[in-house]
């Protein structure tokens, strides 16, 4: 795997395997100390064209935990900020050879633009409205923490589906998994034709008894002046997750943050079933596996640059 | 009015079509396949075209050679009247970065065209005699086939006020449009087209509802809910068309709809027409041959307005071809500069690059394959001029010569010698087609060789 695009290039073999080195890196951030050696000496750039606190601070704190040398750019206050193309930051960075450039843009398919322009392995962290597979995968990563398996399992994703990159990515990864998905929310906020990525669509929680998991979306403030729903009031009244519509069994997610009081009552958020900050630890460790998997994996291919380093070095070799 | 040399109608009012003036070429076709629908012409012969001017045809190997004529082998070759494209962007004034009118020409050659008509969606838009006489001007000094402008219908396609319909008309305007962006106010349009009463000119239509389409970027259906990219609905496109339709009807006016894209559109000027609309209008390769699934690689090239969309709207679109709803065939040659392209698709600028390989597109996905015959194809491509009172033109003694030759054997990867056209955001970039044109004719005069062609002539 040379590249971490989005969910829906991702294979389940390929989702496995990151999601056991996750499981092995979760083990190491119980010890004290909690650095490895892996990636010393390479160099990991964070290029941020929106502002992100969990996902940003996570990759940062993954590439330092494996012993990267990490850079993040944001667009404000940069060269971005004065009007650089995208084309051009990517070569101005590809400059100091980064093993991984992990980008973030308000614009879908960016980073299959950049996979093109540099010879770094390139991670999706948040495309436009279409995909956030590191999102998912932690996602997939929690959820496995308390449940065996997904196979079968029921989830519904509620809320903003129409403006969701995480609802996307989120719906692919749990199909591939083995997971029924519905997707509920007002009719102006589910796109249409999204039936044909394999989910079934509600326009109401009456059937939310049936689910294992509930995964809550953001529903942002802007949309009501965009007249997508009426008022927050009425959003709420008709997808807001309480305690009277979340089941004692039903597992509780969201991708943060929350706007409390809006798609989720406060009394669910703190509840045993949600798995909100346990979504932020996973963020950690499953970020560590993904740059793991792409920056050390025995097929990464690098044939432009000479031979690949070595993956074990060898007596005569400078380590 | 036919595809000539500048000036030839006479007459008090300006010419139409506008090229660098030259004297008619003398040319034998040896031995192709000539084909001319609307002459019901079909047969191998020699063409042969003196002082510019289609003569007589002979058997083949038969016509007599003219004293510093150009003789060129036929022999496997096809000739057929040259195309006609309504609708090009050629971006004089103002954006000469992404195309002029020497390179627009040149592009609208390759591709087998004799004349084609530019738009006014320019930068300052063509709204002003002004404007108008100063791309004409160019247009005589720098363009190697007959172009024809259109004018604006309101001053800076802002959609409020009329521009001098009637000056503009006297200044040589082919027609009227706005094309880039619709006529939103139906009270504005219906003022437009009372006021062709007495400026002429047909009135060529952007259909599309600002309202509905607000923020799309491509077709609204399951690959952008995939996606994640905002959606433009078919019913943007085929409500203005049966607004504007009506709004024609009821003034009696006549008017060109530009670039269909969805079955609801075909039904809705198939509609009009029964019910006695002057309407007529026009598909482009890119809608007969793509679908919105070309998104998916989310590869800004295949992003335009309208927006690609269903293989069943493009069915639709290749039925409405074949039985007439759609007069004919429009490139809407939109060059953009690469770095408008290479960004990220929501980012791109609209619009495709598709002179250069209209016919070999159309040929290789529609004609080959047995959807459409070669006669409709020839004929739909040379018809454009019609809705702006351009003849279409014919391979038949004593006429203008305007033709177009063609290797329909020739297989050739697009853009692998680069494109005439200054930009090259080409849809079907690193595609192989087949059917090539090797030598155009245009308003009398060779207006290009293809280059391995001229090289095979010269030895």
């Amino acid at each position: 795997m040379k590249h971490l695009l989005g969910v829906d290039q991702l294979s389940r073999d390929e989702m496995d395997r990151i999601l056991e080195r996750a499981q092995s890196f979760a083990e190491v951030g119980r010890r004290d100390i909690k650095k490895v050696p892996t990636l010393r000496g390479r160099t990991i750039v964070n290029l941020f064209y929106e502002a992100s606190t969990r996902t940003l601070s996570s990759f940062e704190l993954a590439a330092k935990r494996l012993s990267a040398d990490v850079v993040s750019v944001k667009s404000a206050g940069s060269s971005v900020d004065k009007g650089e193309s995208l084309k051009d930051t990517v070569a101005t960075l590809s400059a100091y050879d980064p093993a991984a450039i992990v980008i973030r843009s308000p614009h879908a398919g960016a980073a299959d633009l950049v996979a093109r322009w540099t010879e770094a392995s390139v991670i999706n962290a948040g495309d436009g409205k279409h995909e956030h597979p590191t999102q998912a995968l932690l996602d997939v990563f929690t959820l496995r923490q308390h449940l065996d398996s997904l196979e079968g399992t029921n989830i519904w994703i509620v809320g903003d589906v129409l403006h969701s990159r995480v609802a996307r990515s989120c719906l692919l990864a749990f199909r591939k998994m083995g997971a029924r998905v519905t997707v509920c929310g007002p009719p102006t906020l589910i796109p249409r034709g999204i039936e044909a990525l394999g989910c079934a669509v509600s326009y109401d929680l009456d059937a939310l008894g049936e689910a294992d998991v509930v995964y809550a979306l953001r529903m942002q403030r802007e949309r009501m002046s965009e007249s997508f729903v009426p008022s927050l009031r009425e959003y709420a009244a008709r997808y807001q997750i309480d305690s009277r519509r979340l089941g004692p069994r039903q597992l509780l997610m969201h991708p943060g943050p929350v706007n409390r009081g809006v798609e989720l009552a406060p009394e669910v958020i703190d509840s045993p079933q949600s798995l909100i900050t346990a979504q932020v630890e996973s963020g950690l460790v499953v970020r560590m596996a993904i740059l793991y998997e792409l920056l050390t994996g025995s097929d990464r291919a690098r044939p432009e640059r000479g031979p690949a380093p070595a993956d074990t070095p060898t007596i005569g070799q400078p380590a | 009015m036919n595809v000539s040399a500048n000036g030839s109608e006479g007459g008090a009012e300006a010419p139409k079509l506008i090229s660098r003036p030259g004297a008619g070429t003398n040319l034998i076709i040896r031995g192709a396949r000539l084909l001319d629908p609307r002459s019901d012409l079909d047969a191998v012969r020699d063409l042969v075209v003196r002082d510019g001017e289609i003569a007589e045809g002979a058997e083949p190997g038969g016509a007599a050679e003219i004293d510093g004529a150009e003789i060129v082998d036929g022999d496997g070759l096809l000739a057929v009247p040259a195309f006609v494209d309504p609708h090009v962007h050629f971006r004089v004034p103002g954006q000469e970065h992404k195309e002029d009118l020497e390179t627009g020409t040149r592009s609208a050659a390759a591709g087998g065209y004799c004349a084609v008509i530019a738009m006014a969606n320019t930068s300052p838009p063509i709204d002003s005699a002004a404007v108008l006489g100063s791309v004409r001007d160019r247009a005589e000094r720098e363009a190697s086939i007959p172009v024809g402008f259109v004018a604006n219908v309101t001053r800076g396609m802002e959609g409020r006020e009329l521009t001098e319909m009637a000056e503009l008309a006297d200044a040589g305007a082919i027609g009227f449009s706005d094309d880039g962006l619709p006529i939103a106010n139906a009270n504005v349009l219906r003022r437009a087209l009372q006021y062709q009463r007495l400026a002429g000119g047909v009135i060529a239509l952007h259909e599309e509802d600002p309202d509905l389409s607000a923020g799309g970027v491509m077709n609204e259906g399951e690959i952008s809910a995939a996606l994640g990219m905002a959606g433009v609905p078919a019913v943007s496109e085929s409500t203005m068309i049966a607004r504007n339709c009506s709004l024609a009807l009821y003034e009696g006016a006549r008017i060109h709809v530009q670039h269909l894209s969805a079955r609801a559109s075909v039904e809705e000027i198939a509609r009009a027409k029964s019910a006695g609309v002057q309407v007529t209008c026009e598909a482009s390769p890119h809608h007969l041959t793509l679908t919105d699934e070309a998104v998916r690689s989310l590869d800004a090239r295949f992003k335009m307005n309208p927006p690609l969309r269903t293989e069943d709207d493009r069915q639709a679109l290749i039925d409405g071809l074949r039985d007439g709803t759609i007069d004919c065939v429009a490139t809407d040659h939109a060059p953009h500069a690469s770095e408008e392209k290479e960004v990220p698709f929501e980012e791109a600028a609209w619009g495709v690059t598709g002179l250069e390989t209209a016919f070999a597109a159309l040929y290789t996905d529609l004609v080959l394959p047995g959807v459409l015959p070669l006669e409709l194809l020839v004929e739909r491509m040379t018809c454009g001029g019609e809705p702006f009172g351009i003849e279409a033109p014919r391979l038949e003694a004593g006429v203008t010569a305007n033709i177009a030759l063609i290797d329909p054997e020739l297989a050739w990867t697009v853009g692998e010698d680069g494109y005439e056209s200054r930009s090259y955001n080409n849809c079907f970039g690193g595609r192989e087609l087949t059917g090539r044109v090797l030598m155009t004719v245009a308003a009398g005069r060779v207006a290009f060789r293809q280059r391995s062609f001229a090289l095979g002539v010269a030895t």
